[in-house]
């Protein structure tokens, strides 16, 4: 039995040796950034960006059959960032990803899992020319750029025009700029009976949510301030962010947003009168009768001075990639003019362009429900950089979560707390 | 008469070194060489699925750890305890350590004695039996994630429990209330795990000799005498495996409150310590401070698992 026993002993300890031995070897990685040859990418299960996914691989492989592109949806997984991360430790990633979320972008730089895009000869030039000032967002630590700024969806207030009819609002010309209208045309709307809520962003505990109602209220509150500035300190422990938070306590102690999470689309399906999202849900409210304004300031700003959180997801490059030349070719031309016009027909998403309005002003023309996205998207404000990113968002949303939602204590101190835990997790590296 | 049975060795010459050799060989793999050709796969499986991570887990817990892609080379030094301190200064952290223990308290108990109670009333249906044991078995073989819509349309706001409960329903609901929603966790897991430990105790049933109530009925014990003086006895060894499985599975809680009350909300009141390993350690790209929660989850889970064991009387 003790004979057993050490044996077993010693077959475990074998065993985790050998484990640790394998993990803590290094070698060569990745391709080359001039290798030309095919090349594997994944894009996003919406069905729209899938359309257009499949579109610009046939276009391309007509035009280079030496050099050919296979597109495949991002494998299922709880988020996109996960499967994405996990690639990346197996070593399997594709050379490009069309839905990199730029605050895992920090994370897998660390684990050196991306490319630096600067690295090609005209990296740095084709992202500035193409995004102008906004790329300067999706900058690394070290100031080249791992991501392609792609497309952003500028979070804006969708109201049902209907359901403010039917309380006798003014569903045109719907009140809701400043803290104290919205406030105002929330409480009608609940009272009125039109909808169980006025607004219902998930509840939840999820570091991401916090992009859909804080973040959005704070860059249009205080003029387009990042959660963590240059300097690597949080910005929102101050008037705007503390005013912004108020006023979503302010909503929720009134009952005019739910304390929990509608298992659903809460705007889609009646259950709240306004919704806080980006221009891809509007295919998804083909059925609702909907209208969009810039989201509410304490004292109601002009539309085309309104910051707002950008959604954005853009395009990674993984070392895994063994061609990175045709990579970074097939990367330029799926963000040229024209595919960019195509995504922006097929999906309605905004591409990160500093000419967005002038390029494509037909289209514009002819879809006036756009225009205003259009317009928001050259003042968005995009999640800190940097490998602690999530952290960062996550020890946010607990205070959030607990002083906004479900009124405990108080909000400003709150909000102090959190930041100093940011500022510490910012300095880790 | 006698017969006498010629070992086939008998006669031979006396040991050389090829049977020395055979010897060694036979002390080496056992007795029956070929049990160990049949559990090799299961042993190669433990050692790559559960002793290998777990050897890999402390190591990460010790070192400045994160994963990497392949060929990345990056230091990562030993810091020593640097990750348990990091881990355990961490409020939230402490936090999912009560909120496991609230649970555990609420759920192992309920788990021995519904399930013990159960498992006696089913092993004296005599009509639908099968019937009663697959409605109790089957919440335990479905899908969490079924099982979890069907919990939520019965505890939420509006759900079918708040308009029995008309005014008696607390505010905030179950699930989004912070004194609630970890008990509404413990009632949800005992309910869905109740068909296993059910089936435990009705194995263990059938070995309590039935003479033994036989001759307490003969004493003029009633029913429920019969239970504590014979039944509860009987099954000794079943409700320690309960108690030590409720236990491990209670403590490695994860998908009920990620699921049911959104990522462990509401105010971190239903976060667990393996959800919190999965933020940190996926989401956040910290596994070496997950790593080290692992750990002091382990050490704690196989304390409390030693003093069940020597005060349920395991070791008998």
């Amino acid at each position: 039995m003790q004979r057993r026993t050490k044996a077993l002993g010693a077959a475990i300890l074998a065993a985790g040796m050998i484990g640790l031995t394998a993990c803590s070897g290094s070698g060569g990685s990745g391709g080359s950034t001039s290798a030309k040859g095919p090349i594997k990418i994944w894009y996003s299960n919406n069905e729209q960006e899938v359309a257009w996914g499949k579109a610009t691989v046939a276009s391309w492989n007509k035009l280079h059959p030496d050099q050919k592109v296979t597109g495949q949806e991002i494998p299922a997984g709880k988020t996109s960032e996960e499967v994405i991360g996990a690639s990346i430790t197996a070593g399997n990633s594709p050379c490009l990803v069309y839905n990199t979320a730029p605050s895992a972008v920090g994370q897998w730089v660390k684990q050196g899992g991306m490319v630096d895009l600067s690295k090609f000869s005209d990296g740095a030039k084709y992202i500035e020319a193409r995004s102008g000032s906004q790329a300067d967002q999706y900058k690394g630590a070290d100031g080249d750029y791992y991501q392609m700024p792609w497309k952003s969806n500028p979070v804006m207030i969708f109201y049902n025009k209907d359901l403010f009819a039917k309380a006798g609002l003014n569903a045109d010309d719907p009140k809701l700029s400043t803290y104290s209208d919205f406030l105002a045309t929330a409480k009608t709307l609940v009272d009125k009976g039109v909808a169980p809520n006025a607004i219902l962003p998930a509840p939840t505990s999820e570091f991401f949510q916090m992009s859909f109602d804080f973040y959005p209220l704070y860059a249009a509150e205080s003029g387009g301030e990042q959660l963590v500035s240059k300097s690597g300190k949080a910005t929102f422990a101050d008037q705007a962010g503390y005013d912004a938070a108020d006023f979503w306590r302010s909503l929720y102690a009134q009952k005019l947003a739910g304390q929990e999470a509608y298992q659903g689309d809460a705007f889609a399906d009646g259950k709240a009168a306004m919704a806080i999202v980006g221009p891809w849900a509007v295919s998804v409210y083909k059925d609702v009768n909907w209208g969009a304004v810039p989201v509410p300031t304490k004292d109601g700003t002009a539309a085309d001075k309104t910051y707002t959180f950008s959604d954005a997801k853009n395009v990674g490059m993984f070392t895994a990639c063994k061609n990175q030349g045709t990579a970074w070719s097939y990367l330029k031309y799926s963000t040229s003019k024209a595919q960019d016009q195509k995504l922006l027909e097929t999906t309605g998403q905004m591409p990160m362009r500093t000419d967005l309005a002038s390029t494509y002003a037909d289209y514009f023309a002819a879809n006036p429900s756009y225009k205003l996205f259009g317009d928001q998207a050259s003042r968005t404000v995009e999640v800190p950089g940097g490998p602690n990113t999530v952290a960062e968002m996550q020890a946010f949303r607990d205070a959030w979560s607990n002083s906004v939602i479900f009124g405990k204590g108080d909000v400003k101190s709150s909000l102090d707390s959190a930041a100093k835990k940011i500022d510490q997790l910012a300095s880790e590296k | 008469m006698s017969t006498t049975v010629k070992s086939p060795r008998a006669g031979s010459a006396p040991a050389s070194p090829p049977e020395a050799g055979a010897r060694k060989r036979r002390s080496l793999l056992g007795r029956n060489p070929l049990g160990l050709l049949f559990s090799a796969p299961y042993l190669v499986f433990v050692l790559a699925v559960f002793a290998y991570p777990l050897v890999f887990a402390v190591y990460i817990a010790f070192h400045d750890y994160f994963f990497t892609a392949p060929g990345a080379v990056v230091q990562r030094p030993f810091v020593g305890l640097a990750n348990f301190v990091d881990a355990f200064t961490d409020p939230d952290v402490l936090r999912s350590f009560g909120n496991v223990g609230i649970f555990l308290v609420i759920n192992v108990p309920l788990t021995v004695v519904l399930s013990l109670v159960l498992a006696s009333g089913l092993n004296r249906v005599v009509h639908l039996k099968a019937f009663y044991r697959v409605a109790y078995y089957i919440p335990y073989l479905t899908a969490s994630v079924a099982v979890v819509a069907v919990w939520l349309f019965l505890f939420n706001g509006s759900g079918l429990v708040n308009q029995v409960l008309g005014p008696l329903a607390p505010s905030p609901s179950w699930l989004i209330n912070s004194s609630w929603a970890m008990p509404s966790i413990a009632l949800f897991v005992t309910w869905k795990q109740m068909g296993f430990y059910i089936l435990l105790y009705l194995a263990a049933l059938q070995n309590v000799p039935n003479e033994l109530y036989e001759a307490a009925s003969t004493d003029g014990a009633g029913a429920v005498r019969k239970f504590f003086t014979v039944t509860v006895p009987g099954v000794r060894p079943a409700t320690v495996l309960v108690l030590l499985v409720s236990t491990v599975t209670g403590a490695n809680l994860f998908t009920e409150p990620y699921l049911l009350t959104n990522g462990g909300g509401p105010n971190g009141s239903s976060t667990s310590p393996v959800l919190l390993m999965y933020q940190k350690g996926i989401e956040q790209g910290h596994p070496d401070e997950a790593s080290a929660i692992g750990v002091v989850l382990v050490v704690v889970v196989l304390i409390i698992a030693l003093l069940q064991n020597r005060f349920a009387g395991g070791r008998d």
